[in-house]
C-alpha cells in the first residue's frame, strides 16, 4: 500500500470535512430551532464565497497586502451572509411559522432558488477566479506533496469555530437560551426567553460559518461560481442528517465521516462517482441508525 | 393586582374560555378548581401570553398583558410552572434552575438563589450536574417550581402542581407553596384537581366548568359546599 496516497487522502478528506462540518452546523441548528430544513444554507455558503471574491479582488488590485485582504474579505462575507441569513428568516420563514411545516420548506427552496438566479444575474454563469490569498507556509515544505497552506488555514479555521462555537453554546447564557428554546420553545417563552432573537441568532451563526466555509474554500480551489452552494449545500445536508439532525455534534462528526468516505471513495474507487459517496453513505448509516449516528429518538431532540 | 376581564380564548373554532373574569388581589393564595377540560391550563396560557384571549383583557397593576408578548409578561414578574412539569430534559438541573433566572442580572443573588433551591428541595442540589430528564416525575416537580421561582415572582402561576405525586410529596409542594407566600409575599395563582388541599391553603377560589366559572367564595367556604363536595371532594 502507498502510504504517502492514504494519507494524501486522509488529509484531503478531513479539509472536505471541516468546510462540511461549517456548513452543516446551520442545517442542524436552524432544525433544532425550529425544525426547518433551511434549503437556502448553501446559498449563504455561496454569498460568502461571492462577498470574499469581490472584496478580495479590490483589495489585492489595490495591492493590499494578501493575508491583510484575506482577513478583511472574510470578515466582510460574514457580515454579509449573516444579514442574509437574518433577514431571509424573518421574511421567507417567519410569517410560515405556524403553518404547516412543507410551506416553509416550499419557501425554502424558493429563497434559494432566488439567491442563486440573483447572483447569475448580477455576476455570471462562468467561473470566477478567485485571488489566491493564502501565504505559503514554509514549515510544510518537507510534505508540500501531501499537504497545503490553504489546507492547515481550513483546519485551524475550523477548529477555532467549533471551539468558540462550543464554548457559547454550552456556557454561555445565549447558548443556554438556545438548548432550551430548541428543547421546549413554548417553555423557554415561559421564562423570558424571546425566541425570536433565538432564532434570529441561530440564523447570525449559522450563516456566519457558512461565509467562513465559503471564503476559505474558495480560496483554496481558486474558481467559483453561482451554483456551488447547491452541491456542498446538499452534501452538508446529507452530513447533517449522517450524524443526526439536529445534534451539534453529530452535524461535525457526520461531516467528518463524508468528508473521509468521499476522499477515499474518488482516490480508490473512482472520481467519477465522487458526488455518489454521499448518498451511498446515508442510506448505510440511515439502514442501521435511522436516527443518524448522534441522532436520538423523535421524542428527545437535540 | 391580576384582573380578568371577560376574556374569550379559542383554540381554532373550540372555544375554550367563555367570557372568564376573575381577580387575584397582591399577597392572596386563589385557586382555580375545575374537571379535565374546563380551560384552566388556557386560563392560565392566556394570562401568560402563549394563547391569547380573542376578545376580553387581562391586566396586571393596570397594564394590559393581551398586548404584551410572553417574555414581556414574565419580565413584569409573572411566571408560571406550566402543566407537565416541562422541564429541559437535556440541561442539567443546574442549568434548568439558570434559565429560571434569566432575566435576571444580578449574578451573585443568583447564586445564593440556587444554594436557597438545593436547601429546599436537597435532592436537586445532589444531582445539580445530571441531566433533567433523569429525575423523577416528583423530583422533576420540584424542579419546575424552583425554576419558577428563580425569576422571583410577584405573580406566580401554578399548574397542578400535585398531578401524579405521592401524598407525602404533595404535602411538601403545598407546605412550601405557602412558605412562598408567607414568607416571600408571592401571590399564587393555582390550577388544581386535588381540590381539597388547594382550597386549604387558598384565601379564595374559582370553579371553572366547560369555560365558564360557576361559583367563587372563599377557600373556607367552597370546602364546605355541597356542590364542590360532590363534584371536587368526592364526597
Ligand atoms: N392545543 C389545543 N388545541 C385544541 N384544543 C385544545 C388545546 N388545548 C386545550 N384544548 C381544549 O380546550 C379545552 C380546555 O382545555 P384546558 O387544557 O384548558 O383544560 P384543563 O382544565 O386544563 O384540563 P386538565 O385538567 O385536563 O388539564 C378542552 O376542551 C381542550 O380539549
Ligand atoms: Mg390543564
Amino acid at each position: 500500500m502507498d502510504v504517502g496516497y492514504f494519507l494524501k487522502l486522509l488529509l484531503s478528506g478531513l479539509t472536505r470535512g471541516s468546510i462540511y462540518a461549517l456548513i452543516a452546523l446551520g442545517y442542524t441548528m436552524v432544525y433544532g430551532i425550529i425544525k426547518l430544513i433551511n434549503f437556502a444554507h448553501g446559498e449563504l455558503y455561496m454569498l460568502g464565497a461571492f462577498t470574499g471574491l469581490i472584496v478580495a479582488s479590490l483589495m489585492s488590485y489595490s495591492g493590499i497586502n494578501p493575508v491583510l485582504s484575506l482577513i478583511v474579505a472574510t470578515i466582510i462575507a460574514i457580515i454579509y451572509s449573516s444579514a442574509y441569513g437574518v433577514a431571509i428568516e424573518k421574511i421567507a420563514y417567519k410569517p410560515l411559522r405556524k403553518s404547516q411545516r412543507l410551506s416553509a420548506l416550499i419557501s425554502a427552496i424558493g429563497v434559494s432558488m432566488f439567491l442563486q438566479n440573483f447572483v447569475l444575474l448580477f455576476q455570471t454563469s462562468d467561473f470566477l477566479s478567485f485571488p489566491n490569498l493564502i501565504p505559503t507556509f514554509k514549515f510544510l515544505k518537507p510534505v508540500e506533496n501531501y499537504l497545503s497552506s490553504a489546507q492547515v488555514l481550513i483546519y485551524i479555521c475550523t477548529a477555532l469555530f467549533l471551539i468558540g462555537f462550543t464554548i457559547l453554546v454550552k456556557f454561555t447564557k445565549t447558548g443556554k437560551a438556545m438548548r432550551a428554546t430548541s428543547q421546549d420553545s413554548k417553555m423557554a417563552q415561559l421564562l423570558g426567553i424571546s425566541i425570536n432573537k433565538v432564532i434570529s441568532f441561530t440564523f447570525l451563526i449559522g450563516s456566519a460559518a457558512a461565509a467562513i466555509g465559503g471564503v476559505l474554500i474558495s480560496s483554496q480551489v481558486g474558481q467559483i461560481n453561482f451554483y456551488i452552494g447547491f452541491i456542498v449545500g446538499i452534501k452538508a445536508f446529507v452530513a447533517a442528517v449522517l450524524g443526526g439532525i439536529g445534534s451539534l455534534a453529530g452535524a461535525v462528526l457526520g461531516s467528518f465521516v463524508l468528508g473521509l468516505v468521499e476522499s477515499f471513495g474518488t482516490g480508490y474507487i473512482s472520481s467519477n462517482y465522487e458526488d455518489l459517496f454521499a448518498f451511498v453513505v446515508l442510506i448505510v448509516i440511515l439502514t442501521f441508525k435511522p436516527a443518524g449516528l448522534l441522532g436520538k429518538s423523535e421524542k428527545q431532540k437535540v | 393586582m391580576l384582573k380578568i376581564d371577560n376574556i374569550h380564548t379559542y383554540y381554532g373554532h373550540i372555544h375554550a374560555l367563555k367570557g372568564i373574569s376573575l381577580e387575584v388581589e397582591q399577597g392572596e393564595i386563589i385557586s382555580l378548581i375545575g374537571a379535565n377540560g374546563a380551560g384552566k391550563s388556557t386560563t392560565l396560557l392566556s394570562i401568560s401570553g402563549l394563547e391569547k384571549p380573542r376578545t376580553g383583557t387581562i391586566t396586571f397593576n393596570g397594564e394590559d398583558l393581551t398586548k404584551l408578548s410572553p417574555e414581556k409578561i414574565v419580565n413584569l414578574g409573572i411566571t408560571q410552572a406550566p402543566e407537565g412539569r416541562r422541564i429541559f430534559p437535556n440541561l442539567t438541573i443546574l442549568e434548568n434552575l439558570e434559565l429560571g433566572a434569566f432575566l435576571r442580572n444580578d449574578k451573585k443573588q443568583i447564586k445564593k438563589d440556587i444554594e436557597f433551591m438545593y436547601g429546599l428541595f436537597p435532592i436537586l442540589g445532589q444531582r445539580r450536574n445530571q441531566l433533567g430528564g433523569t429525575l423523577s416525575g416528583g423530583e422533576q416537580q420540584m424542579l419546575t417550581i424552583s425554576r419558577a421561582l428563580m425569576m422571583e415572582p410577584k405573580l406566580l402561576l401554578l399548574d397542578e402542581p400535585s398531578l401524579g405525586l405521592a401524598p407525602i410529596i404533595v404535602q411538601q409542594i403545598f407546605d412550601i407553596i405557602k412558605k412562598m407566600n408567607d414568607e416571600y409575599n408571592i401571590t399564587v395563582f393555582l390550577v388544581e384537581q386535588n381540590a381539597n388541599q388547594a382550597l386549604k391553603i387558598s384565601d379564595r377560589g374559582y370553579v371553572l366548568q366547560n369555560g365558564v366559572i360557576t361559583l367563587t367564595d372563599t377557600g373556607e367556604n367552597l370546602l364546605k359546599n355541597d356542590e364542590v363536595r360532590r363534584a371536587y371532594l368526592g364526597v
